[in-house]
């Protein structure tokens, strides 16, 4: 693993006994006690997840209105309408509208703090930059690492640092004195359970990390336990269930558009794609991305395809996210199917292994999220 | 006790023989959340896929190590896939076959070269 990166946490991840894969350029833990036995760390008390891999960049140039009004021409976001110290979900989206990543933006006053994802955080960087007006400087934060505390014990361990993590609602942003160290905190996360995200200087990063985990009620959690967590709480993964064929409404994704940006709002469109994403969010979309419950015990993973019957007919859609749910306790899975066959109850039916297994279509969240609003 | 390639063991009583995957092989797939077994009463050949068994991280199969009738499948573990991880080479026994040929036997390996084998 000579050519990958590694995040600040790496050599506590190897002391604690993390099995390193190759993960989006890094080398990253995707497991610690076991998959299953993190997953329910998080769901029950608290997990600590290294997301350094992540992009962490800052926009900036102006005030925030400038800064805001610019990023609008990027994102069918509100960003004007973003108060300070508060996040938001994003989209880049291309010239069709397919969904080139997701991101989480926030007003941290002077200035914008976007996360990307890793794999697509070079070519988001490239496209801030090409699409921006040149007075907005686009900032790559490369002495940061990112961590995230997550689950029901998240708030009273990170407050035992600093109370006021306590008084932070989902999606606020605040910059916290942990333990010493500047953090940029918000109150938000991957897993469907309430927690934060956690930027910090890369050189205090292991000091931090530990002091966390020497809570009882935190553990250290891979990437294994955050893909089964994300997919409970029906959040997408990038590459797999949004990609540039997808577009926001298809993906399920219209609630991230705000009034002010779609048709009739204060400032309609005027974001890459706009008109293909707001003709499919006006006449709805021909599929969409729903819950799958496999009706027997095998899981159903990505690439299999979705058939309307038993026997015959052409596919109709694939599964774009699927595995084995530790909280649901049987297999769960995403994917698309033509909108006529979105509506919970539906039954359809995955090819697997030669044979076609019910599904039934399920909404989302399977596991119901805990955000503390 | 042999062992294959693929991280089965097999204990051979006559031409009786049970099979299951090492302590090794559970490790490696992490937890076990569902197994499918062939039917009892099934030819298999040597390299047929006759098991599926899937972790929290992946699918998986399993060949027949040799050519055969199934004539015993273990349903614990089909109702509790966790017994796999639990105790591999004992109770989470996943088939037993009549062998019709048990000259692969001698090409699989003893314990101390299963050892060298998985390092």
């Amino acid at each position: 693993m000579t050519d990958l990166l590694r995040t600040p946490l790496h050599d506590l991840h190897v002391e604690m006994g993390g099995k390193m894969v190759p993960f989006a350029g890094h080398e990253m833990p995707v497991q610690f006690a076991g998959i299953m036995a993190e997953h329910q760390q998080t769901r029950e008390k608290a997990g600590l997840f290294d997301v350094s891999h992540m992009g962490q960049v800052i926009v900036s140039g102006g005030d925030w209105d400038r800064i805001a009004a610019g990023f609008e021409g990027l994102v069918p976001m509100d960003v004007l309408g973003l108060s300070k110290g508060r996040q938001r979900y994003g989209l880049f989206l291309d010239e069709s509208g397919g969904i080139l990543d997701d991101l989480m933006f926030a007003n941290r006053g002077d200035h914008l703090f976007v996360v990307v994802n890793a794999a697509c955080k070079d070519a988001d960087i490239a496209h801030m930059k090409a699409t921006l007006e040149p007075d907005l400087t686009v900032a790559p934060v490369t002495d940061r690492a990112l961590m995230a505390l997550q689950g029901p014990a998240a708030e009273a361990v990170l407050a035992e640092l600093n109370p006021a993590a306590a008084e932070m609602l989902f999606m606020d942003v605040a910059t916290l004195d942990l333990a010493g160290i500047e953090a940029w905190v918000s109150r938000s996360g991957y897993t469907g359970e309430d927690g934060y995200e956690i930027s910090v200087p890369a050189a205090q990063a292991e000091t931090l990390a530990r002091k966390l985990l020497a809570h009882d009620d935190v553990a250290p959690i891979g990437l294994g336990a955050r893909d089964s967590l994300r997919l409970e709480a029906g959040l997408c993964l990038y590459g797999h269930d949004i990609d540039t064929d997808t577009l926001p409404a298809e993906a399920g994704l219209s609630w991230a558009i705000q009034k002010a940006r779609k048709a009739g709002g204060a400032r309609e469109g005027g974001f890459p794609g706009a008109e293909a994403v707001l003709a499919q969010l006006a006449e709805g979309p021909a599929s969409k991305r729903v819950g799958l419950r496999p009706q027997g015990r095998a899981p159903m993973r990505e690439g299999v395809e979705l058939f309307a019957a038993e026997t015959g007919g052409a596919a109709i859609g694939r599964i774009t996210s699927g595995g084995f749910g530790p909280t649901v306790g049987g297999p769960v899975a995403m994917g698309y199917v033509p909108a006529e066959l979105g509506a919970p109850g539906t039954v359809v039916h995955g090819e697997l292994r030669g044979k076609r297994l019910p599904l039934e279509v399920t909404k989302l969240p399977f596991v119901a999220a805990n955000f503390k609003r | 006790m042999k062992y294959t390639e693929e991280h089965e063991w097999l204990d051979a009583d006559g031409d009786l023989v049970t099979v299951g995957i090492t302590a090794h092989a559970a490790e490696q797939l992490g937890d076990v959340v569902f197994v499918e077994l062939p039917e009892v009463g099934s030819e298999v050949s040597k390299d047929d896929e006759i098991v599926v068994i899937e972790s929290v991280k992946a699918a998986s199969d399993i060949m027949a190590p040799l050519d055969g009738e199934i004539v015993e499948v273990n349903e614990a573990i089909v109702d509790e896939p966790g017994k796999v991880n639990e105790d591999p080479e004992g109770e989470a026994w996943f088939f037993k076959i009549k062998a019709s040929d048990l000259s692969p036997m001698d090409d699989y390996m003893d314990e101390a070269a299963y050892k060298d084998f998985i390092g």
